[in-house]
């Protein structure tokens, strides 16, 4: 049985939903508060996949996810490093995401480096849910090797507009196919605001590492997991399962 | 030493924060600003040494990506006249960011930073006058309830006071009636002269002074808020005396149906009623008017955060899965002038109750996936702002049980002065200097730490380490544990509870109203474990007490006994009190007018009303699918922007079991006649219910009466009318209430002395149980070729109808309902969708039958065309306009695909139901009159477009 560890702290919310989803892709997901790791209570090491979800960890006080961030950063960093070397995954969703990149996961795995990429307020200047079309890119991702091109999941954020600290950083994320995920519309076109929901540069909504095992993204793949989550099933019919559920398969199916 | 850290976006990257002030400023008629900066600073105190500034600014409070700091300088910015302002909370008021900080700080390994503060700047280029200047800062920058300029010689971190104790008697036994009075009225303690009366007689009978904490918790327990005396007491109503109007009517209703699902009705924090064989659900809804009004997104904040707190207390606690908003505001275009003195601009009452709502629940990680908003102008001084909560809990943890000897511990929150009403002015010789920094706070919520309440509780209930729970909530640790305990007896410690601050009373401690708190009745040998529970994940648990077995409530404060009542008499003792209620219907002068020429032109405007128009803006800055089981969200339609009639959520991710909400209210025919808005209340919260694919069976209700005050004998007359409907609704409707709660006085005093009072509001949320969430329909139009049909009898009742609204004729035809033939209509569509017969279904209500197709078509991207000829009514309503408009009350509109018709109708055939028309591919409304003219003919883009442009902001 694939073990993941889905990671709370204070604040987060989308923990349930996120076990949900494993769950249902045959693995066994375990809520573990942050406190146990730190105190040494639970090993990552006896996990394979660590799943960092949504919420507002610390109240997003002072930046989204930076405080979860300084903690992994600063007193998980060895332990994390060991995981990751070890072949294993790491998928940080919504709040997540803005931990791995604050936290020196993302976009490469190096806790000691500084940060290279950020998630700011969106330009729309405030929290919006909607649902918004994702375009799936050829990348090393683990997570989306067996995937649909174009997914439609929700986003809910305040501070999802991913920023690249510079071009040499942006050109890297090319060259390196770790552009996962990018906003776009129904048929794949070009998208504008709504459909890029917050400004994204090159709309990008989620990256992994050069190896594919570390995954963040903005929007919510768990919550797309069964057919009545899809705001138009009334007009469409029932699918036979989510969008979201190939991104959690994928990752159970790496361990196979 | 203090630290100053400034945090900014760098010049040339978008902030969009700046961009809001400048537009609210442009707003304001500001039309020379040029440019706005925006900064968030950070006050530290302590001994820091240079790299530690640095490594805080650098590791924790700047995102160097995309942001430069300043330490102990400001960031420059060199253009134009360039003013600056900086504002910060005032004393006592939650500074979460500050105390996130400092965990941050912590966990860096700095030490030596004792305290942080933060605050806001803003930079301002462009020519404004001082004026100018202090109107931005008031009326768009800050609130001055509390906040303030920070100013040049501020004390940042200002002295905190000292502990101390004086034990406080106050003489009554020898009292006058004057005497009495004057007490009450300097304490605050809103105790009229029977109830001070009794107090004395109670007082005198034991021999001995009350001391000021005993005053102020018979205050409390007797209060309005939380004893309902005017609704549960003696009213004189048509020559009959009514004794106890709310037990005559709602409760009364619930008791006759005696349905086997609803567990525990009115007397937990919140309704419960059966999910499945192992779960159930509960619900409640609360109001936080006046703290909203005077600081909506504090008001608003705590408002929520209070009603989650309801289920979170009910039984032994149930986890919030759903949250739900209906607010009234005042007219949000009303210019600026228009506003009295000492009121909030609509607009922005309602920005900041918004964003409270939102900062909230979706920190909380609860959807918000059903409400409403209603704008009146009587709503300008007196904002209304209901919240409700869903909750789930195990059938099995239902009951509370109270024995004497258990641990008796506060969990989550610290304790302050906050919401402590007069709690100054009664001890305001020992502390005039700080009344004004502290008074009058309205509190800002930390979801946060409610958040984690809520964690460990949960976790604490399953493992079966305590035997009770409530929340505190008005009234404080009075009132809970006060009620709690009503059977065994209580002593609590009070110098055991922890605070925020020091220089608290033992008084104040007793019935502070701080948020996030919760009291739990814990098991001598679960205490250990209990308490490990909450320390593993940060919460505080504290004993501060222990039930007891001789019936009172003994307060001590380091040993010291400073109170002690009989807990019957706290209960019982309340006096009651005759109220006159009288009612009279308003005198209006029916409005004699031709037929419309132009109806389209009407539809525009009623879709362009505040009161119809999209509600996107509020609804998608809440998260309304967290937790993931979301089925029919708000907003429906082929771009998922269409309005929905109510929201289905699945609870449990593992069944396809789900709860519909939806609420009912129109408080414009509540002017007319209470009864009949009441009736139409229920049957619009319930055929809401029915419009998306459910069922009366196991729907329950739960009502929220906001009046004004009932002291007065034509507010109270309008009220039992209301109460009567309720009873008359449910009984033949079946519909069960299982909780309510009634705001009363919501009246404002205008400077010429006139009080207005708001319309009558009654809130009508409705919670029905869906045993397949496959089932569900919604509003918008599916597919060219399908055919549409009404059911239900379209009447000549345009009183309070947005037509008459929009068009400023008027009538006293308040729509009725028929409680009998409405129950038929409902079961008949509710098997035309269990059948799987129904495509689209919306129910007609503000703006009637054209409003409603109109909404079906725009939201699934088709045209309609329809007849009028054969609506059931017509025949006697005889007005094109009247049909297309009318607000009559039990109607639904239906998409029926062709090979469907026949099974359809034969459902169809016991009720009022025709054919209508179809839906087209052509993008055009086309509706024919009964002489067959055309009487509308319009885009749907365009009829879209006057229903998304008003709230587009």
């Amino acid at each position: 049985m694939i073990k993941v560890i889905v990671l709370r702290a204070a604040g987060s919310n989308c923990d349930v939903e996120t076990k949900y989803a494993f769950d249902k892709v045959g693995a066994h997901a375990d809520l573990i508060h942050i406190n146990r790791l730190l105190s040494g209570d639970v090993k990552l090491a006896d996990y394979q996949i660590l799943a960092i979800p949504g919420g507002f960890t610390y109240g997003d006080d002072v930046s989204a996810g930076k405080i979860l961030a300084n903690q992994i950063k600063f007193q998980l960093a060895e332990a994390l490093q060991a995981f990751h070397n070890s072949g294993k995954l790491v998928l940080g969703i919504c709040n997540g995401f803005q931990v791995l990149v604050k936290a020196g996961l993302l976009p490469q795995v190096d806790l000691a480096r500084d940060q290279d990429v950020t998630l700011t307020f969106n330009d729309s200047g405030k929290f919006e849910d909607r649902w918004v079309f994702l375009k799936v890119n050829e990348s090393p991702c683990v997570f989306t090797k067996e995937c649909k091109k174009i997914v439609y999941f929700p986003v809910a954020h305040a501070e999802g507009k991913f920023v690249p600290r510079n071009l040499q950083v942006l050109q890297q994320l090319k060259d390196n196919n770790q552009m996962v995920f990018q906003y776009t519309t129904e048929n794949g076109h070009a998208p504008v605001y709504p459909h890029n929901p917050n400004g994204s540069v090159e709309n990008i909504a989620g990256i992994c590492d050069p190896s594919g095992r570390v995954l963040g993204l903005m929007p919510h793949p768990e919550r797309h997991i069964d057919p009545t989550n899809h705001p138009q099933w009334t007009r469409l019919g029932l699918a036979d399962e989510g969008d979201g559920v190939s991104i959690f398969r994928n990752a159970v199916h790496f361990f196979k | 030493m203090i630290t100053r850290i400034e945090c900014a976006n760098k010049p040339d990257f978008y902030d969009a924060e700046a961009h809001g002030v400048k537009a609210g400023a442009i707003d304001l008629g500001m039309q020379n600003i040029e440019k706005v900066y925006f900064s968030r600073t950070t006050y530290l105190e302590g001994e820091i040494c240079h790299d530690d500034k640095v490594a805080i600014a650098e590791k924790l409070l700047a995102d160097l990506v995309t942001q430069e700091y300043a330490i102990d300088e400001h960031l420059q910015h060199t253009e134009g006249d360039a003013w600056s302002v900086e504002i910060t909370f005032n004393r006592g008021v939650t500074d979460m960011v500050a105390e996130t900080t400092l965990k941050g700080i912590h966990d860096l390994g700095i030490t030596g930073v004792r305290a942080a503060k933060t605050a806001r700047q803003y930079v301002i280029i462009g020519a404004l006058t001082n004026g100018e200047k202090e109107y931005i800062t008031q009326k768009l920058l800050m609130n001055k309830v509390n906040e303030h300029v920070v100013q040049q010689n501020e004390h940042i971190f200002a002295d905190m006071m000292d502990d101390f104790f004086e034990l406080v008697h106050v003489p009554i036994r020898h009292a006058g009636a004057d005497e009495l009075q004057h007490i009450s009225k300097r304490r605050d303690l809103y105790l009229n002269l029977t109830e001070m009366l009794a107090i004395q007689a109670h007082f005198q009978t034991l021999g001995r002074e009350p001391t000021d904490v005993e005053l102020e918790m018979l205050a409390q327990t007797w209060s309005e808020h939380c004893s309902h005396k005017s609704l549960t007491g003696l009213v004189e109503y048509n020559g009959e005396i009514i004794d106890n109007p709310l037990k005559q009517t709602i409760f009364r209703v619930t008791q006759e149906l005696n349905k086997p699902w609803c567990l525990s009705v009115f007397k937990d924090n919140a309704g419960v009623i059966s999910f499945d064989n192992d779960y159930a659900v509960c619900f409640k809804v609360e109001t936080h008017n006046h703290p909203s009004a005077m600081e909506p997104y504090g008001g608003a904040n705590t408002g929520i955060g209070g009603v989650i707190r309801d289920p979170l207390g009910t039984g032994l606690g149930a986890k919030p899965v759903i949250n739900t908003d209906v607010f009234c505001f005042g007219p949000v275009d009303l210019s600026h002038e228009d506003v009295p003195k000492g009121v909030l601009h609509p607009k922005r009452v309602m920005q900041g109750v918004v964003a409270g709502v939102r900062d909230y629940g979706n920190r909380m990680g609860i959807p918000t996936s059903n409400g409403a908003l209603f704008f009146d102008e009587r709503y300008l001084g007196n904002p209304l702002v209901f919240c409700g909560n869903v909750g789930i809990l195990p059938r099995n943890k239902i009951e509370k049980t109270v024995v004497p000897g258990d641990y008796i511990l506060v969990v989550g929150g610290r304790t302050g002065r906050d919401g402590i009403h007069g709690a100054t002015a009664s001890s305001g010789e020992l502390h005039t200097e700080s009344e004004e920094t502290w008074s009058g706070a309205v509190q800002i919520g930390n979801p946060i730490v409610e958040k984690k309440l809520v964690d460990t509780l949960m976790q604490a209930r399953d493992r079966g380490l305590y035997r009770a729970i409530t929340d505190c909530g008005a009234g404080g640790l009075s009132s809970a544990v006060g009620e709690l305990a009503e059977q065994t007896g209580a002593e609590v410690n009070l110098e055991k509870v922890p605070l925020k601050y020091h220089g608290l009373t033992y008084m104040e401690i007793w019935i502070s109203e701080a948020q996030e708190r919760m009291v739990i009745f814990v098991p001598p040998e679960k205490l250990d474990e209990a308490l490990k529970v909450f320390s593993d994940e940060d919460v505080e648990a504290t004993v501060i007490g222990k039930t007891t077995n001789d019936k009172k409530i003994r307060l001590k404060y380091n040993g010291q006994i400073v109170g002690e009542l009989d807990m019957h008499f706290l209960h019982n003792g309340l006096p009651r009190i005759t109220r006159q209620a009288v009612w009279q219907p308003p005198i209006i002068e029916e409005s004699v007018f031709d037929r419309l020429n132009d109806p389209g032109t009407t539809l525009h405007k009623i879709l362009a009303s505040p009161n119809v128009c999209s509600k996107e803006w509020v609804i998608r800055q809440y998260d309304h699918e967290v937790q993931a089981g979301s089925v029919l969200k708000p907003l429906v339609g082929i771009n998922n922007d269409g309005p929905g009639d109510a929201s289905i959520t699945r609870p449990r991710l593992d069944s396809h079991k789900a709860v519909i909400l939806s609420n009912g209210f129109n408080p414009l025919y509540g002017l007319i006649d209470p009864y009949w808005m009441a009736a139409s209340a229920i049957d619009e919260a319930l055929r809401n219910i029915i419009a998306v694919g459910g069922t009366l069976q196991e729907t329950a209700l739960l009502d929220n009466f906001c009046w004004g005050n009932l002291d007065k004998p034509d507010r109270f007359g309008g009220l039992l009318r209301a109460a009567q409907a309720c009873y008359d609704m449910a009984k033949v409707f079946e519909t069960p209430f299982i909780s309510g709660k009634d705001s009363l006085n919501n009246e404002y005093q205008r400077e010429d002395g006139d009080s207005i009072a708001i319309p009558p509001t009654l809130l009508i949320s409705a919670l029905s149980v869906m045993p397949d969430a496959r089932k569900a329909i919604s509003t918008d139009l599916k597919k060219p070729g399908n055919l549409l049909y009404i059911a239900g009898v379209t009447k000549n009742e345009m009183g309070g109808s947005h037509f008459f609204k929009v068009t400023g004729q008027k009538s006293a035809n308040v729509p009725t309902v028929d409680p009998v033939v409405a129950k038929k209509i409902f079961e008949a569509v509710a098997h035309a969708t269990s059948a799987g017969l129904v495509r689209s279904c919306h129910d007609c209500s503000e703006g009637g039958l054209a409003t409603a197709i109109a909404e079906m078509a725009f939201a699934g991207g088709h045209g309609a065309v329809i007849s009028l000829k054969n609506v059931p009514g017509s025949g006697e309503l005889k007005r094109d306009d009247f049909i297309l408009f009318s607000e009559s009350n039990s109607r639904f509109i239906m998409e029926i695909e062709p090979e469907h018709t026949q099974a359809f109708e034969e459902i169809m055939h016991t009720i009022p139901c025709a054919a209508l028309g179809k839906v087209t591919n052509d993008g055009l409304l086309a509706i024919i009159g009964r002489t067959d003219t055309v009487l509308i003919k319009e885009t749907i883009d365009d009829l879209k477009e006057s229903w998304q442009k008003p709230l587009r902001w």
